[in-house]
């Protein structure tokens, strides 16, 4: 079966939605990197699932589909207050938590 | 003693009902609990801003505690009873059974009701209370006192701006309070104690506005915090060395059994003594107490003298199976225990004699009879330093709020006895006269409370074979006379300093104080072992899981002694204090006010003479005896209190200087700054950016994968 082509596309995703989170600057973006990242988690376990006629991986990743949904509803409020006090998404301006 | 013992063969068997109200004494807390709650929903908005909620609740808990005592009382003489013949002398002499090793002595468990609130593979977690003769006791103190600071506190805080949020927090502390007497296991007990550390830290903060009270909430919440990181390990230490138990009843038993070797359990005593220190003000952790009376004085007597301060004295009374076994009490000799209190006895005691401020000589006093206690549970007199707890709580309390009626409504809201008291005693005479009442059964005047108790460690502490703090204990009895007699002259004595129009206070604070008067007399009866009522013998101790500690015989001389030094030194202190006040700053015309005296007399007795000119012997001697006379009193008798008057405080002043200020307290700033420029150094990483934090989590991930890799 295929397992590796599963496994590299699913390093692919996560590194460029890696990539998303650390480098750009708009929050949205970084959000839906977010999204990419756990995508790749979740076809990382249903691959493996699939690999090893086990179930719970694909529960597994209900539950990450289930509270990604979640993470983004906080998530995209949270950016969206960003923009009214900030009046840009740009993330690089949020630094007054400093030390 | 044999025959008795063989009339008893098993341990008891007879089972007896347990007292409802014993069995759901979380009642009793509880109550406070729901106070503390609906005052702070609802106190606002009441007429009386929630002191009519916290009131009926705190007496409710009062009554329902007098019935908890009762009910032991009861449960005890029916366990003894059922035992046959033999049960009134064994009532008397279970205890001496157990020190004799003897077997079948009666064994009275403490009613105990507990579930699991979870379990974690071999460990439980339970919730549970443990009620015997200490437990009652302590409910029976703190419910008291805080029912009369309730009714004090209606009259000191009544143009309070945060009167609700006082009662809301005194509500809070009594039941924080309730819960860590009541509890069965030693995470409970934890839980209890750190509630009661929240509640002292934001009633000394109270009036929170002013910086001082502020610092002086922190000091005290951190300074407990740090013995407290001894107690958080020694809960930790004792619950493996016991066997993976919580149950204070069970680490008694193991501690006891000496189960896991010797070794564990002195860690175990040692760590646990660390919060004793940091909780009731033992040396070196001291110096909290003494800026803790920022806080309203209705708190200072709750609080900081009668309740919170003494956790730490029943924690160590109540895991004393640890103490004994881990210091090797039964030995004789020395041990940190003793050690500690003897110096903080000392300490304390010289400290008060500097002290300007009214409740920092009392604070001061406090700390040096924790000192008492601490040291009677170092020496084996448990009894004795529950006693002393007992007693104490009434007397102090007294004298705090007395100190807290005289600032009421003699000296304009000020505590500084120089400025603003002095000749009080005119105006204020309920104040005065129990004022008196408690500084007598601090000094421990022969049939006031502090005697009895002061005197049970002393004997206990010289028949175990501790000379050395029995000789310490009487020598902080002349300290605490003297300073206290310094205390009462420059309050109640000599002439008005102030520039209010001093009265006595209202009814609710001068009812509390008259209460609290009778206390202090007449609480030393409930355990003069000279007139054979031993009734903590009898009830508080326990007879289960209990080391086998001696009831000491009483011992005459040692009373007469004790009560004949501090005789002596209130004598000499009042003498000095009495003197120096007669015409206070100008202190040389006493000098020449004495020797124009003596002139005069001298002159008298000339003139007197010159009739009998020719009795040439009476005119010789009479002269230069009244000369030698004035002499030796000046130059003899006067030096005593003078040289004592001079030394005394120069010791307490270089010891407040070096010890207190220049090492322990240097101690802490020192600590403090490091802190503060470690924290310098990292805060440069909390760039408060998000995607910075971000990068730093993977390389951290990334460094740990491959470390995980190489690792295989």
């Amino acid at each position: 079966m295929l397992l590796n082509q599963f496994l590299i596309l699913a390093a692919i995703l996560f590194g460029i939605g890696m990539y998303g989170v650390l480098v750009r600057r708009n929050g949205v973006l970084v959000l839906m990197s977010v999204e990419l990242m756990l995508n790749a988690v979740n076809l990382n376990l249903i691959a493996f699932s699939a690999r090893l006629q086990e179930t719970s991986g694909q529960v597994f990743s209900l539950f990450v589909i289930t509270i990604a949904a979640a993470e983004v509803g906080v998530g995209l409020a949270i950016i969206l207050l960003l923009f009214r006090n900030f009046r840009s998404p740009d993330l690089d301006e949020v630094h007054q938590m400093k030390g | 003693m044999v025959t008795i013992a063989e009339t008893v063969t098993t341990e008891v068997a007879k089972v007896v009902d347990e007292p409802w109200l014993l069995s759901h004494a979380w009642i009793i807390p509880a109550l406070m609990a729901l106070s503390f709650v609906l005052i702070l929903f609802f106190g606002r908005r009441l007429p009386k801003r929630g002191a009519e909620i916290g009131i009926p609740a705190v007496v409710a808990a009062f009554v329902m505690s007098c019935v908890a005592v009762v009910q032991w009382v009861q449960h005890v003489d029916e366990l003894v009873e059922g035992e046959g013949g033999g049960g009134e002398a064994l009532r008397r002499l279970g205890r001496s059974f157990v020190a004799a090793g003897g077997e079948g002595a009666i064994s009275i468990r403490p009613i105990t009701d507990s579930f699991t609130w979870w379990s974690n593979g071999l460990v439980k977690f339970d919730i549970g209370i443990q009620i015997d003769g200490l437990a009652v006791m302590m409910l029976f103190v703190v419910t008291l006192i805080s029912m009369l600071v309730h009714i004090y506190s209606t009259a000191y805080m009544e143009h309070d701006e945060r009167y609700t949020h006082f009662y809301a927090a005194l509500s809070l502390f009594t039941a924080s309070m309730l819960v860590l007497v009541i509890a069965d296991n030693s995470l409970m007990l934890l839980s209890g104690w750190e509630l009661v550390g929240l509640c002292s830290f934001m009633l000394i903060g109270h009036w929170w506005e002013e910086k001082p009270n502020t610092n002086a909430a922190l000091k005290a919440f951190l300074t407990t915090r740090t013995g407290d990181i001894g107690l958080l390990l020694g809960v930790i230490v004792t619950f493996f060395a016991a066997g993976r138990t919580f149950n204070i009843v069970e680490i008694n038993e193991a501690a006891l059994a000496g189960k896991g070797g010797h070794t564990v359990w002195l860690i175990g005593a040692s760590l646990l003594l660390l919060g004793i220190i940091g909780k009731s003000g033992q040396f070196p952790l001291h110096t909290w107490l003494p800026d803790a009376m920022a806080g309203p004085t209705p708190v200072s007597a709750l609080i900081h003298a009668a309740t919170m301060v003494v956790a730490g004295v029943y924690l160590g009374a109540r895991m004393y199976g640890v103490f004994w076994q881990g210091f090797s009490i039964a030995d004789g000799g020395m041990n940190a225990m003793a050690i500690i209190g003897a110096i903080t006895i000392i300490v304390g005691a010289c400290l008060a004699f500097v002290q300007n401020d009214i409740k920092k000589v009392l604070a001061y006093s406090t700390i040096s009879q924790l000192g008492y206690m601490v040291l009677g549970l170092g020496v084996g007199a448990w009894v004795g330093a529950i006693f002393h707890l007992f007693t104490h709580a009434f007397f102090k309390a007294l004298l705090f709020l007395g100190a807290g009626s005289i600032s009421h409504s003699g000296s304009h809201h000020s505590f500084d006895m120089r400025k603003d008291m002095g000749g009080l005693r005119k105006f204020m005479p309920i104040t005065f006269v129990t004022f008196m009442i408690g500084s007598l059964a601090l000094a421990g005047i022969a049939p006031l409370a502090g005697f009895w108790s002061k005197d049970e460690i002393l004997a206990t502490a010289g028949q175990s074979g501790f000379h050395f703090f029995q000789i310490v204990g009487i020598i902080g009895a002349v300290l605490t006379a003297a300073y206290m007699t310094r205390c009462v002259y420059l309050t109640f004595f000599g002439e008005y300093r102030g520039h209010g129009h001093p009265h006595e206070s209202p009814k609710a604070i001068t009812v509390p104080l008259i209460v609290l008067a009778v206390f202090s007399v007449l609480a030393g009866f409930a355990n003069a072992a000279v007139l054979g009522i031993e009734k903590f013998v009898e009830y508080v101790e326990p007879r289960y899981a209990f080391p086998p500690v001696i009831i000491p015989e009483f011992e005459t001389t040692l009373a007469a002694v004790s009560v004949m030094v501090v005789l002596a030194s209130i004598g000499v202190a009042s003498a000095l204090w009495f003197r120096r006040e007669e015409l206070g700053p100008l202190r040389g015309l006493t000098e020449r006010n004495a020797l124009a005296r003596a002139g005069y007399t001298f002159l008298v007795n000339k003139y007197y003479l010159d009739d009998l000119y020719t009795d040439g012997v009476v005119a010789g001697v009479k002269g230069p005896l009244a000369r030698a006379t004035y002499w030796f009193n000046q130059n003899v008798i006067d030096a005593v209190p003078n040289g004592l008057g001079r030394i005394v405080p120069m010791l307490g002043r270089s010891l407040y200087d070096h010890v207190d200020q220049g090492t322990v307290d240097a101690a802490y700033n020192g600590l403090a700054k490091e802190t503060g420029q470690a924290g310098g150094l990292l805060r440069r990483l909390q760039s408060g950016q998000v995607q910075r934090y971000a990068l730093l989590i993977v390389f951290a991930i990334a460094i740990f994968s491959i470390a995980l890799m190489l690792a295989r």
